[in-house]
């Protein structure tokens, strides 16, 4: 195993897949978190109408919370130590000793309770990713993925977020790597992710999952028409955009990351078919950032909002991430090797 | 999307920080590149603020009718609803439900305040004693 890296803080994109690849990178395994985010199969499209977030659905544009970990033990030589508590002061015993022994280590935490995000953001939103680095005193050293700089967090403060309660609660849920490899063949891993996410996409057995979910959504979206309240209807559709928006992501965000995985796999794969895969995956992005600013727009009218022609644009979302996982279904079966 | 098409909309909520997106380049490469904030994603989160607000400050009249318990109107200002904070306090909605009875509210035992007055991150005080004299 090769021997530890100090950790730099770095900027990413995404809380858990900037969590995942800070770990990995300390660890001598230097992938990029587009990279880290594709091959454990992070992207997705869910719309759960059964679970409630201030009581809306959820709306994922990726996999639940924890899966980046998992995909990362599956697909690559790693092994994850992870560790979820009852007992919150057991929990905070263990951090503590690892973290005094030199472990720099992956918290989820609820953004509710963490004071150092701009108090506007500080939702129940339960399934935020951040690595503890150090401890001085009762303040434990944060490097948090989505904020520029590092940061610093009370104890106490720590604890309320890793056991906030609720639909995705953390219940106190660390992890750190133990081992990781690094023989690894890239062309066969990033084959086999890509193939998994078009087979979710495009085949998922439940309707509101993949390209089907995108149209199930839009359906909800053409049924506001019969809502009487308007305040309802323009909540709605901000609540959608806040799913999209979701910390870090920036617009079609998760689309866009895709974009970058594929075509750093096209540089891999040396396949101008990927490379093609990445263009159209990043029109499928700003598609949908058309669809968040037709959405924002709406919630700002006070009369007769178009919701026909915002779910014609989910629709169009969903038309174009169709023709990518087509594209890249229809490569794969051209391709032998 | 461009490099030159990231929002740069310096939005309040942000608070000057900036965040990392991806976007092509002129040469149509992706790089990681940061953004200010973007318009849309102030409307939807100004709004749904603003909408909590609207929802305590109507509480507020009824709580000095002696109609509700502090609860609720701290539950708005927690920016929660009430299955959420139902989840968060660990109960179930109807029971929270029966937390925001006055009468229930007053014979509260000081467990159960004292966890409610921490998911409101206020004093225990604050929470028995609101809206006190004015």
């Amino acid at each position: 195993m090769a021997e530890l890296k100090q950790l730099e803080h770095r900027q990413y994109a995404h809380c858990e897949s900037g969590v995942v690849t800070a770990l990995l990178k300390r660890h001598g395994l230097d992938l990029s978190e587009p990279m880290v985010f594709g091959i454990t199969g992070g992207l997705t499209f869910a719309y759960l109408p059964f679970i409630k977030m201030t009581n809306m659905p959820i709306i994922s544009y990726r996999m639940l919370p924890g899966s980046i970990i998992k995909g990362a033990e599956k697909n690559l030589p790693i092994t994850f130590k992870t560790t979820r508590y009852r007992e919150k002061g057991k929990a905070q015993a263990e951090l503590t000793h690892l973290i005094d022994r030199g472990e720099i280590v992956g918290l989820q935490t609820s953004v509710y309770w963490l004071p150092y995000f701009p108090p506007e953001m500080r939702f129940q939103f339960n399934a935020h990713n951040l690595i503890v680095y150090g401890r001085e005193g009762d303040e434990f050293l944060v490097s948090d993925p989505v904020f520029e700089h590092t940061v610093r967090i009370k104890a106490e403060d720590l604890q309320n977020a890793r056991f906030a309660r609720g639909t995705l609660a953390p219940k106190g849920f660390m992890y750190y790597p133990l081992m990781v490899g690094n023989s690894i063949d890239m062309r066969k891993v990033i084959r086999k992710s890509i193939t998994r996410t078009v087979r979710m996409m495009l085949y998922a057995p439940v309707p509101f999952i993949g390209v089907k979910g995108i149209h199930y959504m839009a359906k909800k979206i053409e049924r506001l028409k019969t809502h009487s309240e308007l305040k309802y209807i323009r909540l709605f559709l901000g609540h959608i955009v806040r799913m999209q928006e979701e910390i870090g992501t920036g617009g079609g965000g998760f689309r866009f990351m895709y974009a970058a995985f594929l075509q750093e796999a096209a540089a891999i794969l040396k396949s101008p078919q990927l490379e093609e895969a990445s263009r159209m995956m990043t029109v499928a992005g700003d598609t949908w950032r058309q669809f968040a600013l037709a959405c924002a727009k709406a919630c700002k009218r006070k009369e007769d909002i178009d919701v026909v022609g915002i779910a014609q644009l989910a629709k169009s979302c969903a038309d174009q991430e169709k023709r990518v996982y087509s594209h890249l279904k229809s490569m794969k079966s051209n391709h032998a090797s | 999307m461009k490099i030159s098409e990231v929002p740069q909309d310096d939005i309040k909520i942000m608070h000057g920080e900036r965040k990392a997106v991806y976007a092509v380049d002129d040469q149509g490469r992706y790089t990681k590149t940061t953004t200010r904030g973007w318009e849309a994603e102030e409307i939807v989160l100004v709004q749904v603020i603003g909408d909590f607000e609207e929802k305590a400050q109507e509480c507020a009249k009824r709580l000095r009718n002696g109609e509700t318990s502090p609860i609720e109107y701290f539950m708005y200002k927690s920016w929660l609803d009430p299955l959420t904070l139902a989840q968060a306090m660990g109960l179930s909605r109807w029971q929270v439900k029966r937390h925001l009875k006055p009468g229930v509210f007053k014979k509260l035992d000081n467990d159960t305040l004292a966890e409610y007055a921490r998911i409101f991150r206020i004093s225990i005080d604050t929470l028995r004693n609101f809206p006190g004299e004015e």
